[in-house]
């Protein structure tokens, strides 16, 4: 009992050695594993592999960074995977919008809870349930081609395209930007839109030129995710992209899994690393830790 | 008015979207035929038998729930007192400490398991139940973090001050004040990581050795365009079990809380 009192009375007037003890596990779990984890993927991407045994030479090389520039097929891989990761953050934050906004402004607080819980399950409904189920629909004998022949248009050819790419991303991450979004949009006091009123301003003008930057960390917040998630995927391109529509999850997936190539593999990952790295700056500089 | 009406057909546009792929694959778990089109001809259940009685599936869902508590549990313990040091913490340690806790979830998934990949081979460690387990708390660490401060967020300093002014020790404001008001944190945020955990798919590819969760099953088979009829049903199983912790924990976290992934 006495040495409970005596660590409290201790913590209580060093509040940082408090921090330190609780910090403790959590943080050694996280630099021993994750942050060396990164640490090691760094190293090995400089290292090579030996053609006839596979097995790891350590060491310091760029054979694997020049491998990547040297030809057109990587850097056209990683420019279609940060194209339609663009691509998919765009569209969902025009699509996010009008439920953000009618779930704060418009539903009263029962429809809205309906409509809170009818973003959620799908956000955190089966990931793989959710591409198959668009696999399925976007299939030449799918409800997609159903429908359109039902309405008497030719069949549609998405299925196995980057176009399915695009909706089956912007589907899959929709929730995770509806949700910061409309946090933000909650957090615009009434006054304001009341003030832009006042001033003459229609409801046109004042959701761009007061609710829209108000809600600007919110956007960001939701783009990590979009962005990132996308950026991170080689199922969905493996599920419902064509032939040519690789990712660069996908190079580095068959790098470990098929050709045991784990150094190149390490080196293609690091592009992604990098893009979020800039993404990560500018998204903090723009307010959005504040909206996560 | 007339660009309200405007607004409401967006978002019902907008839902339907959300929610036809989740309606359309329950129907197909229900289906008679071997291989998914449109219209369902026919409807049967003898999938759910046949799925039930695979032996592959049921060893691949074992090891799922088995990854998924243990990997939820040590995310209760690190995630909480992570949560705790950095709502004591002041601004700028606090900053660099949030910011890296929550970079499993921010940075590529990808990006996440090559690491973790090129890491196991830099020790020469060997792919196990273990690594999978490893891999998985990383990110579910995250998912509880973000609960649980967020509640310590709303909660007042003044109330574990006022216990110490009583004569309570640390230990005995946290297991009196503390803990009672995170616990539903801690659970919404619990029921969450495991639902994550059960459907992760894009890390733990890197981690698994020779074993099969239940998505690793299901990505299998369906790249392989193989047992699609079980692979309907058992995506059918998993929708409906995670809509429950979910819901669940939506109701925990109550109506002035949201649902922090």
């Amino acid at each position: 009992m006495s040495l409970k009192r005596a660590l409290s009375a201790f913590g209580w007037r060093r509040p940082g050695m408090a921090n330190t003890a609780l910090l403790g596990l959590p943080g050694a779990w996280f630099a021993g594993l994750y942050l060396a984890a990164i640490g090691a993927l760094l190293v090995t991407s400089f290292w090579t592999v030996d053609d006839l045994s596979g097995d790891l030479i350590p060491g310091f090389s760029f054979v694997n960074f020049q491998q990547i520039f040297s030809g057109p097929v990587y850097i056209r891989i990683a420019l279609r995977t940060i194209g339609i990761a663009a691509a998919v953050t765009i569209t969902d934050v025009i699509l996010a919008w009008p439920v953000a906004y009618a779930m704060i402004r418009l539903a009263g607080p029962r429809l809205r809870a309906a409509m809170m819980a009818a973003v959620m399950v799908p956000l955190w409904s089966s990931y793989l349930a959710r591409v198959y189920a668009w696999r399925v629909i976007l299939s030449h004998n799918g409800l997609l081609n159903w429908a359109l022949m039902e309405i008497g248009l030719p069949r549609a050819h998405i299925g196995y395209s980057n176009w399915a790419m695009w909706i089956v991303f912007s589907y899959l991450w929709l929730p995770f930007m509806i949700l910061p979004v409309a946090s933000s949009v909650e957090r615009i006091p009434p006054s304001l839109l009341e003030a832009s009123a006042d001033l003459g301003a229609r409801g046109l003008s004042t959701f761009r030129r007061v609710v829209l930057p108000l809600a600007l960390p919110g956007m960001v917040a939701g783009a990590i995710f979009t962005f990132s998630l996308t950026l991170g995927d080689y199922v969905t391109p493996m599920l419902v992209g064509g032939r040519g529509s690789d990712f660069i999850g996908n190079v580095v997936y068959s790098n470990v899994g098929v050709t045991n190539n784990i150094p190149f593999a390490a080196a293609y990952a690091v592009l992604p690393l990098g893009v979020m790295a800039v993404f990560l700056l500018i998204a903090r500089k723009l307010g959005a830790f504040d909206a996560l | 008015m007339r660009s309200e009406t405007l607004i409401w057909a967006a978002v019902a546009a907008i839902f339907a979207f959300l929610f036809i792929p989740i309606v359309v694959i329950i129907l197909y778990a229900f289906s008679a035929a071997p291989i998914p089109a449109w219209p369902i001809m026919g409807f049967a259940l003898h999938w759910f038998a046949d799925t039930w009685n695979d032996e592959a599936v049921r060893q691949a869902l074992l090891l799922s729930l088995e990854v998924a508590s243990v990997a939820t549990l040590a995310a209760m313990l690190l995630g909480t007192l992570a949560a705790m040091a950095v709502a004591r913490m002041q601004s700028a340690a606090k900053e660099v400490v949030s910011f890296i806790v929550v970079l499993p979830i921010a940075l590529p998934g990808i990006l996440t398991g090559m690491a973790l990949a090129a890491y196991f081979a830099f020790w020469g460690v060997n792919l196990s139940y273990w690594t999978i387990v490893a891999g998985h708390v990383t990110f579910c660490v995250v998912i509880v973090y973000n609960n649980v401060v967020a509640r310590l967020r709303r909660m007042p300093r003044s109330l574990t001050e006022a216990s110490a002014d009583l004569g309570a020790d640390a230990f005995r404001t946290f297991r009196l004040i503390q803990l009672p008001m995170m616990a539903s944190a801690i659970g919404a945020g619990a029921l969450l990581a495991f639902a994550l955990s059960f459907d992760e798919v894009i890390v733990t590819t890197f981690t698994a050795g020779a074993q099969n969760t239940l998505p690793l099953w299901i990505f299998g088979a369906i790249r392989l365009g193989q047992q699609l009829p079980e692979v309907n049903v058992v995506v059918f199983a998993i929708i409906l079990f995670t809509a429950v912790p979910v819901l669940l924990a939506q109701k925990l976290i109550g109506q002035s809380g949201r649902v922090a992934r």
